[in-house]
Parts: structure tokens; sequence; C-alpha cells
């Protein structure tokens, strides 16, 4: 417990610190959930729509899942300058970290939008346009609202991988909660790694949470 | 604007439908899915595509609202090539109901029957005023409006699917094998159902089943497919009693006598000679079916049932004698 009060100690007397460490962090993951979720969703529904490409899609996608995702860090960070003129708004370590974390949040996204997309009954979409809808209409009215439970549960499995890898940013200087661990480590001082450890435990259960509770909300009912 | 301008078919005949020597190959296939068929449904029929699976009978249905395409020949629909008309909005003037309803599972009853009055644009009022009528037609409560179709059983979501497919009032339906996974019972009270209201409707209805049983409650004519081709298109009673060959003979199979019985009714065989007046025999009006009466005879053990109008009123009675040469004459006379 007196670690505990340790860490509240210092958020107390490093507030200013602590909240700008915890906007960049959300800031991070937001960013690159969103930008993940523009990006590779619609190659999701691209694999799904597509019986020869779309294997292809997806087997490389979960291949490449392996790699770490401090690895993607690394792997990118020789290419910080061009990376980051992608994004000249952005400071190039926070550009760079955005870039690495959307590519992290591609695979769960992609994988599940084509699993939900295939999942839907062949026969209900024949059903669909036998009433009369345009292919769009089938889409859209049908598909993707019956295909929406596993594709939020992607986007909660990428947004949970997101905001614990977003840590990971602090290794080259993009900020974020992961700073505080980091400086806890080489300091050997506990108190300071958890004061990064815990909210980023506190914002992956909220986001996963969240995302479950609305998951549960499109998913049609069974019988009550 | 008033809910009849929605249903310009109100008061209308069902749709004439043409094949014209249609055919159908699907690529690999060593034959024709369905071959060469030249095929007439008259407006307002009810008329009943049967035959074993694979026969071609669905590829033929799904045809009719361009699902599948033929390979070959012209469909036409009251006299209009259906190859020129946009296939979505033909399909919404055509009812359409599949085996396990093809209900939307994410929207609640009253948004699946409103589908193609809402892909129609009408205006909500008349929607909601419509969904009301469809609900009172197949029998269901309202209450099942803001109900979703994995809180109904299955009897009940095959009445919705029917009532989705009557909301525009269209002047024909295609029904695939509509009650093909329904128990006993509520398969007999749906198609009773669906008789009672082709007889105020008077749409085109093409059904296909391969139930023979099925066939022969619901049909005015059934067309019997094999391999792609009409084998014989009659009255049931002409399939029944005289089926082209073997194949149909099979199809009809067994019990064909009781079948038979069952397509004669009671009035046309009565005995009018003798008293007719009520003395506690077991009473069945004049449309009543034979197999029904003999049903009844036997399991009463009485002698003669008494054959009423329908107010009740005595007309005749029927005995196993006269049963059996009402069989016997509908047997040999075609």
């Amino acid at each position: 417990m007196n670690l505990l009060r340790e860490s509240w100690d210092y958020i107390q007397t490093h507030q200013d610190r602590f909240l700008e460490a915890l906007r960049v962090h959300v800031e991070l993951s937001v960013y690159s959930l969103l930008l993940a979720m523009i990006v590779f969703l619609p190659l999701g529904v691209l694999a799904a729509r597509s019986n020869r490409i779309g294997p292809a899609i997806v087997g490389f996608v979960s291949a490449a899942r392996v790699v770490p995702s401090i690895a993607v860090l690394f792997l990118l960070y020789p290419y910080r300058r061009e990376l980051g003129d992608l994004a000249p708004f952005w400071p190039t370590s926070f550009a760079l970290a955005v870039i690495a974390l959307t590519l992290l949040a591609g695979p769960p996204l992609i994988i599940n939008a084509d699993a939900g997309l295939r999942a839907v009954d062949v026969s209900i979409l024949e059903n669909a346009r036998g009433l009369g809808m345009t292919e769009w209409q089938v889409f859209s009215r049908v598909q993707v609202p019956l295909a929406l439970p596993v594709a939020i549960a992607g986007i909660r499995t990428a947004a949970v991988e997101v905001i614990a890898s977003a840590t990971l940013a602090a290794f080259i200087g993009a900020g974020g909660l992961g700073r505080f661990i980091t400086s806890g480590l080489t300091l050997y001082d506990y108190s300071l790694l958890l004061v990064g450890a815990i909210p980023v435990t506190l914002l992956a259960l909220s986001a996963e949470l969240s995302l479950a509770g609305l998951e549960r909300l499109v998913t049609p009912p069974a019988t009550t | 604007m008033p809910l009849s301008d929605h249903l310009p078919n109100s008061g209308r005949h069902g749709s004439r439908i043409e094949f014209d020597r249609v055919s159908r190959v699907y690529s690999g296939a060593d034959h024709a899915a369905v071959s060469d068929v030249i095929l007439t449904i008259e407006p307002g029929r009810f008329v009943v595509l049967l035959g074993p699976s694979g026969c071609g009978k669905t590829t033929l249905l799904k045809m009719v609202n361009r699902l599948i395409e033929p390979t070959s020949g012209t469909i036409r629909i009251d006299g209009e090539d259906i190859r020129q008309m946009n296939a979505a909005t033909l399909r919404r003037r055509i009812g359409y109901v599949i085996q396990q309803t093809g209900l939307f599972p994410h929207m609640r009853i009253e948004e699946n029957i409103a589908v193609v009055p809402r892909l129609l644009g009408w205006p909500k009022e008349s929607i909601s005023q419509r969904v009301d009528e469809l609900l009172d037609l197949i029998g269901l409560p309202h209450a099942y409006r803001r109900r979703y179709p994995a809180q109904l059983s299955g009897g009940e979501q095959q009445r919705v699917g029917l009532a989705r497919a009557l909301a525009v009032d269209p002047s024909m339906m295609l029904m695939d094998e509509p009650f093909g996974a329904l128990d006993a019972i509520t398969r007999l009270r749906l198609q009773d159902e669906l008789l009672a209201i082709h007889r105020q409707l008077g749409q085109t209805i093409l059904f296909v089943t391969h139930d023979i049983d099925e066939a022969i409650r619901l049909a005015d004519e059934i067309v019997v497919l094999r391999a792609g081709q009409v084998i014989q298109h009659g009255s049931p009673l002409d399939i029944v009693t005289a089926p082209a060959d073997d194949f149909v003979r099979d199809l009809v199979g067994g019990g064909e006598a009781l079948r038979r019985l069952s397509l004669i009714d009671a009035g046309s065989a009565l005995n009018r000679n003798g008293n007719v007046r009520n003395e506690g025999l077991p009473a069945v009006t004049s449309d009543a079916n034979l197999r029904t009466v003999l049903n009844l005879l036997l399991q009463t053990g009485t002698q003669k049932v008494t054959v009423t109008d329908e107010n009740g009123a005595p007309v005749g009675t029927l005995g196993i004698p006269d049963i059996w040469s009402a069989g016997l004459e509908r047997g040999t006379e075609s």
C-alpha cells in the first residue's frame, strides 16, 4: 500500500507532467485506432468480397501478427524522417508511434471484419436480393449490421492492443504513460512505474468494457 | 395519401407468367438444371412445382425473379420480357418466401414486414398502417411489432415471412418450400391460411415443394418436374388418377386411393336416396372430403354419416358403399 501511496503522491506533485502524459497516451491510442479503422476495415470488406484475394489478405495479415509491437516500432525507426513527413502537423516521434500502432491494430480489424461478413447466412443475403434490395442495400442494410458484433469484437481487441502497446512509444521519445514505466524501470522506482502502469491498465479495461457493451448492443436478441 | 394508392394491385387479378423454351445450364454440370421448359401460368392460379431434389424446380422459380438468369429462352410476366426490366424493380413487384423464413434477425417484426414498402419509399404512416393490416391478415397480435424474429416460434416466423411477401399486395408470389421446416400441425394450419389468403387476394402463386400431399392440398395445377423437364402438368386429380409415367406414379406413391378420396368432396358423392333426417348420426358438411368422411366412419363405428349444407341442414347421407363407388368411378373415368 505504501507503493500506491507514493505513486499517488507523485501524481499529486507532478500533475502537469502526469496529465500531459495521459493526454499523449490517449491521443496516440485514439488516432491510431481511428486511422487503422479507416484503412483496414475497408480492407476486411475487400477480403470478404473476393474469394480470390480474400484468403491471401487474411493469411498474410495473420502471419504478420507474430511480429512483436516493439519490433514494428524499431523496424520503422530508421525511416522516421520519411514517415514523419507524412504527418508534418505532428512531432516526428509521435507520427512514427501512430504509424506503428496503426499497423499493429490492422490484423484484428481485417480478420474480424472478414469473418463477420462471411458468417452472414447466404440464404439471408439472397432473400434480401429477392425482396428487391440493390447490392448496396443488401450490403449496408443486412450484411454489415449482421457482421457488426464480430467486427466490433475485432475493434475491441485492436483497442486493447493499441492502448497497451502505446507505452512502448516512450522508447522512441513520443511520450505517453510509458515514460513513467521506462523511467521507473531504469531508476528501480516501482512507485514511478505504477504511475504509468495503473492508468494504462484502467484505460485498456475501460476500452474493453465499453466496446463489449457496444457489441452486446448491436447483437440481435435471441429468445428472451 | 390513402394506403390504397400504394397498393395498385388491390382488386386486380394476378399476373400471367410464361416460360418460353427456358433452359439453364450450370457450368461444369453434365445436364441442364432446367431444360427447354414451355409453361404458361394463368393469372390467379395456384401452381405447385413438384419434384425430387435436383429436379430444377427451385432453379425454375428463381428465374422468375431473376435470382438466376436463364441460359436461353424467355420469361414473360403479363407479356413483358423480364430481362427488359430492372432486376430490383421486378423483385419488388413479386412476393418471395423461402424456407427458414429468411427474416432479418437484426430487424424487428415491423421492420421485417416493412422492407419492401420502405424500398418503395412509402411514407411512415402508410407503412405503419399496412403493418397492422398484415399482422391482422396473418393472425398475429400487434404487440409482435416490436419483437425480433428469434423471439417467435417457427410457425410465427413463417407467418411474418408471408406478411413480408404480401406487404405491397403483389400480383404474384414465389414460394420456395416455405413450410418445409415446420411441424406437421403448424404446416397444415399455414397451408389452410395460405389458401384463404389466395382466395381473398387472388394473386398468382408459384409454389415449390417435394411433398405430394402438400401439392395436392394447395394446388389448382401441379407441374411435375424431373431432370429439368416438365413431365406432367395438370390438376391434382389428373396427377393422382392419371400419372403420365412410372416416375409420376412413384412420386404419387402408395396410398393413392386415399389421396384420390381426399380430392372428392362429400357433396358430390352424396346418396340422396332414403332418409336424410339426422338420426344421431355423425354429421359432416358437404365440402368435407371423402377421406375425412371415411376416417370419421372408422372412428365412430357407424354405418353412415349425415351430410349437411353450410347452414347445417341435412342434404343426404354417406356410407362405405357410396365412398367405395365414388372412388372407383373417379379412378376409372380419366
